[in-house]
């Protein structure tokens, strides 16, 4: 197991390295300026922008800006962002929380009501309950989060003018009004994220059941006269959760991507919309981070996925 | 407008004919703004009026939380390494220039005792100097005393090429010495009748000298108050993330009495000018919204019955189309639209004409712009509601065919015209922007009536607006025939705005394409105009020069301008603010309240 790990991690390095390179690569081909609102104001000189690009080294030729980048990303130096010249990695640390909060809780919320409607439809199959289920899951998966997003603002901050659509990190109310405050602003972009979620992991949760509880071993537990709720719970889901957790655990990278949309919708101050605006910005040092983040997290929760695999189902060995 | 008639103009003022604000209506009827108009009343010994504000609450504090919305979150809150105006506005909670400037181009003091002028000996009659006396009392926000050394610690910060400032372009021509602890005296280089330049308004806020000493030059990136601003202004520092959220407290120490009103403020950024004019103006989360870029049907929409309304201020920003006087499509010595060439159609004065004939202003602003599109015939924007006297604009189909008709562009079988075996095929290119495509598609059709084939470009604003060498596509280089982009004028001296013209300031492969003259137009008459208006002592000649300037690239239609563009803001209809469309949209917020 050890040896296993060790030798994953070893293959996990030239991976993000060959990562960095793409990415940099594709960043330093893709056009744009970090200083071009600098542009078109005559009272700026132009000789300014020159000397910014000078003094943060833009002009320079791509392989040596690479390995500038990765020395010092070696050394724990995430370098600074050209827009707020502030470090990328104060910049990354203040965006995490609220990305951690929300996505968190949409990931929560949408396990909350896949399980539950996944098990109960699948024990029922072709039932009126599960016709229902099965076709708000298609529909729950097929709207997009910007849609759904803006649908939710119309709905509930301007119709019925219940709650607010603009997520603020800094609620300076105390005590219990600061919670209702957070859980109040976070109701939107948690629903949002959390609904679609739950559109795609209910139908994984149904089709997992679904083949477990025509399994041998169940209508065994049946035949020994056992209640039917303990066999669903005890017997049928536990084994069908197996690939419902690896399941979790691969998307996680793509839930952080998925919510980048949202969190520009509901102005969430989470990374996601940290990445739209450094691309907007063509603030490179920022970009290169997020993304390489992302990467990382790719990388990250594949290996976590294949440790569950083997912890979960001892039938797959670490060889 | 010669200078005859201007010197006639400012005495009808003196007399008490004419009011000041008719003068400046006048001026900016012929391309200047009003803060040079006010400026030449002050020259000619007219007394900056001092403006009064509403102000009703008798106290400071008790307002409870101001809360601004941002769709572009300020990301640095350093006032001299400003990108963008969002920037500036974030710097401009805690930081005070010596003066700013009201919507009327008078000059407002806020940590300069009084406004300098002829009669207080302020202003040098050679026009070689200006002496600020500065207010005396005022502290940073740590308690340390405002005084003359802050002033001029921070001439020399900003001058420093290695400080890399956006503000050094009003800075690094000036010399600017301490006569005592609260007075401060900027000497130029030439006689400089716009003298309020350096310490005035959103360029001229004022960093203290105590924190930032070490951190002049190539240090400037790493010295800790530029995230954790220790200012003058009306609030203190609280929080800062950049990007997304600002947040300030009341300074109970503030210089001017009973101000501000609220206790705290927010500015939180982020999203889109839709949304945050739905925040404002539909459901009332926020008190007010900065630079509405969103089209005027769906404000005036959001306006019905809703709890905030918009407001427009009119500014200098113009949105134009340049002609290239060159040829872009011939390679010369490794680059197109070389001044060695000429552009093969547009050289004709009857086809640049002709364009500006077909440039359909009225329906551009009717039909796009709104309220927030103004058709203008000045490049130096201006009120267009005064018709201007030496310019107009027409558009005219039948007139453009005439125009053409005459200078020998006849039609083709398929419709468009053409003179000696060349074809009148151009192509038009601007930046991805709704509002600019369907300009485009409005001038095209115009320009099909006419036998005039263009070819419509779009390119991404990042690309269009950036100074990468490498890249084709950017607006300095202007690989294309026309082209159509806004220039901002914040603050705003025609002088450099109308360099553009400049022969000297050609845009080409030496400088770079670094040059502020894109459209590579070249005139005798344009540079002996703008030289003379440069080293002109005499203020109402270098007015007059200046107009001189934006005529001659009206008449030889260099450019032409579409629409002057204000600057639009939502505030709640509970709030009362003070905006400048010469100042940043903060300028004034010690005097916000709500009622």
């Amino acid at each position: 197991m050890g040896n296993y790990l060790l030798r994953r991690l070893f293959i996990a390095i030239p991976s993000l390295l060959g990562i960095s390179v793409v990415l940099f690569t594709v960043l330093a081909l893709a056009p744009g300026d970090p200083f071009e609102e600098l542009a078109s104001n005559p009272n700026i000189p132009p000789e300014v922008r020159a000397a910014l690009r000078l003094k943060f080294g833009i002009d320079d030729p791509v392989f040596v800006r690479y390995f500038r980048w990765l020395s010092a990303m070696a050394q724990g130096d995430w370098g600074f962002s050209f827009v707020s010249r502030v470090n990328v990695d104060s910049l990354i640390l203040q965006r995490l929380p609220a990305t951690l909060i929300v996505i968190g809780s949409s990931q929560i919320l949408a396990l909350l009501i896949a399980i539950p409607v996944g098990v109960y439809a699948a024990t029922r199959p072709y039932s009126i309950f599960d016709q229902i289920a099965n076709t708000l899951a298609f529909v729950g998966f097929s709207l997009p989060t910007f849609f759904t997003g803006l649908l939710m603002i119309l709905v509930f901050s301007i119709w019925l003018d219940w709650l607010p659509f603009v997520y603020r990190s800094d609620i300076a109310a105390t005590g219990w009004r600061f919670y209702w405050e957070h859980v109040r602003q976070a109701v939107l972009p948690v629903a949002v994220l959390g609904v679609f979620q739950a559109a795609s992991y209910t139908r994984y949760v149904r089709s997992a059941v679904l083949d477990v509880i025509r399994l041998d071993y169940v209508t065994t537990a049946r035949a020994k006269g056992l209640d039917e709720r303990v066999v669903i719970v005890k017997h049928v889901v536990r084994n069908a959760l197996i690939p419902v957790v690896t399941l979790v655990a691969l998307q996680m990278p793509s839930v952080f991507g998925g919510a980048i949309v949202t969190e520009q919708i509901f102005r969430v101050p989470g990374i996601g919309s940290l990445l739209i605006s450094s691309i907007l910005a063509n603030d490179t040092p920022v970009i290169m981070a997020v993304t390489f983040v992302f990467a990382c997290l790719v990388v990250l929760f594949n290996l976590i996925a294949d440790i569950l695999y083997g912890w979960l189902d001892p039938r797959i060995a670490f060889r | 407008m010669n200078e005859q008639e201007l010197r006639g103009l400012i005495n009808e003022v003196k007399d008490g004919t004419v009011s000041r604000r008719a003068f400046i209506q006048r001026l900016a009827a012929v391309g200047l703004a009003a803060p040079l108009a006010t400026q030449l009343l002050s020259f000619a010994g007219v007394a900056h009026a001092q403006t009064q504000y509403a102000y009703k609450p008798t106290k400071a504090g008790g307002g409870g939380a101001l809360k601004l919305l941002f769709w572009q979150a300020v990301t640095l809150i350093n006032p001299h390494f400003a990108v963008g105006t969002k920037d500036q506005e974030g710097s401009r909670v805690f930081y005070e220039p010596l003066a700013g400037w009201d919507q009327e181009g008078n000059l407002v003091p806020f940590l300069a005792a009084e406004i300098p002028s002829r009669e207080n000996g302020g202003l040098a009659a050679d026009g070689l100097s200006v002496t600020w006396k500065l207010k005396q009392g005022v502290k940073w926000h740590d308690g340390k005393p405002f005084t003359a050394d802050d002033v001029v610690f921070n001439w020399e910060y900003v001058k420093d090429p290695a400080t890399a400032a956006t503000t050094i372009g009003s800075y690094k021509d000036v010399i600017v010495t301490k006569i005592d602890t609260y007075t401060v005296k900027v000497a130029f280089q030439k006689p400089t009748p716009f003298w309020a330049d350096a310490f005035v308004g959103a360029v001229g806020m004022i960093i203290p000298k105590h924190l930032f000493a070490d951190y002049i030059g190539a240090k400037s990136r790493d010295a800790p108050t530029n995230l954790k601003p220790v200012g003058t202004g009306p609030f203190r520092f609280v929080d800062f993330k950049p990007g997304d959220v600002l947040t300030g407290e009341r300074n109970p120490d503030y210089h001017i009495p009973n101000r501000p009103h609220f206790d705290t403020v927010e500015l939180k950024g982020g999203g889109d000018a839709v949304s945050a004019a739905r925040a404002v103006i539909q459901t009332g989360e926020y008190d007010y919204a900065w630079n509405m870029q969103v089209e005027d049907e769906i404000l005036v929409r959001m306006e019905a019955g809703g709890r905030g309304k918009t407001m427009i201020v009119q500014g200098g920003d113009i949105e134009f189309i340049t002609l290239n006087t060159t040829d872009p499509w011939t390679e010369v010595d490794g680059e197109r639209s070389s001044t060695k060439t000429q552009h093969p159609l547009l050289s004709d004065p009857a086809v640049r004409k002709a364009l500006s004939y077909l440039v359909d202003k009225d329906s551009v602003q009717k039909f796009i712009y709104g309220r927030t599109g103004i058709a203008t015939p000045n490049f130096v924007a201006a009120p267009a509601r005064y018709a201007s006297k030496s310019t107009s604009y027409e558009f005219s189909i039948e007139k453009a065919n005439q125009t053409l008709e005459a200078a020998g562009w006849k039609r083709g079988s398929d419709g468009i015209r053409a003179k000696d075996g060349k074809k009148l095929k151009m192509v038009y290119q601007t930046s991805i922007n709704a509002p600019r495509q369907k300009t485009q598609a409005i001038i095209k059709q115009a320009c099909q009536r006419a036998g005039i084939d263009l070819e419509l470009k779009s390119v991404t604003a990042s690309v269009f607006f950036s100074s990468d060498v490498a890249n084709p596509d950017t607006y300095t280089k202007f690989y294309c025939d026309m082209q159509m982009y806004t220039v901002t004028m914040l603050q705003p001296d025609p002088e450099r705005f109308l360099q553009q013209f400049a022969s000297w300031e050609i845009s080409n492969k030496d400088n770079k394409w670094q040059g502020r003259n894109i459209s590579r137009f070249r005139s005798e008459e344009a540079d002996k105009a703008i030289r003379a208006s440069s080293s002109e002592l005499d203020p109402i000649k270098r007015a007059a020069e200046l107009i001189k300037i934006n005529d001659i690239a009206i008449t030889n239609h260099i450019v032409i301008p579409v629409v002057t563009r204000p600057r639009v803001f939502a505030a709640s209809n509970k709030m009362t603010t003070h905006i400048s469309g010469w100042d940043n949209s903060l300028w004034m917020l010690h005097s916000w309240y709500r009622e």
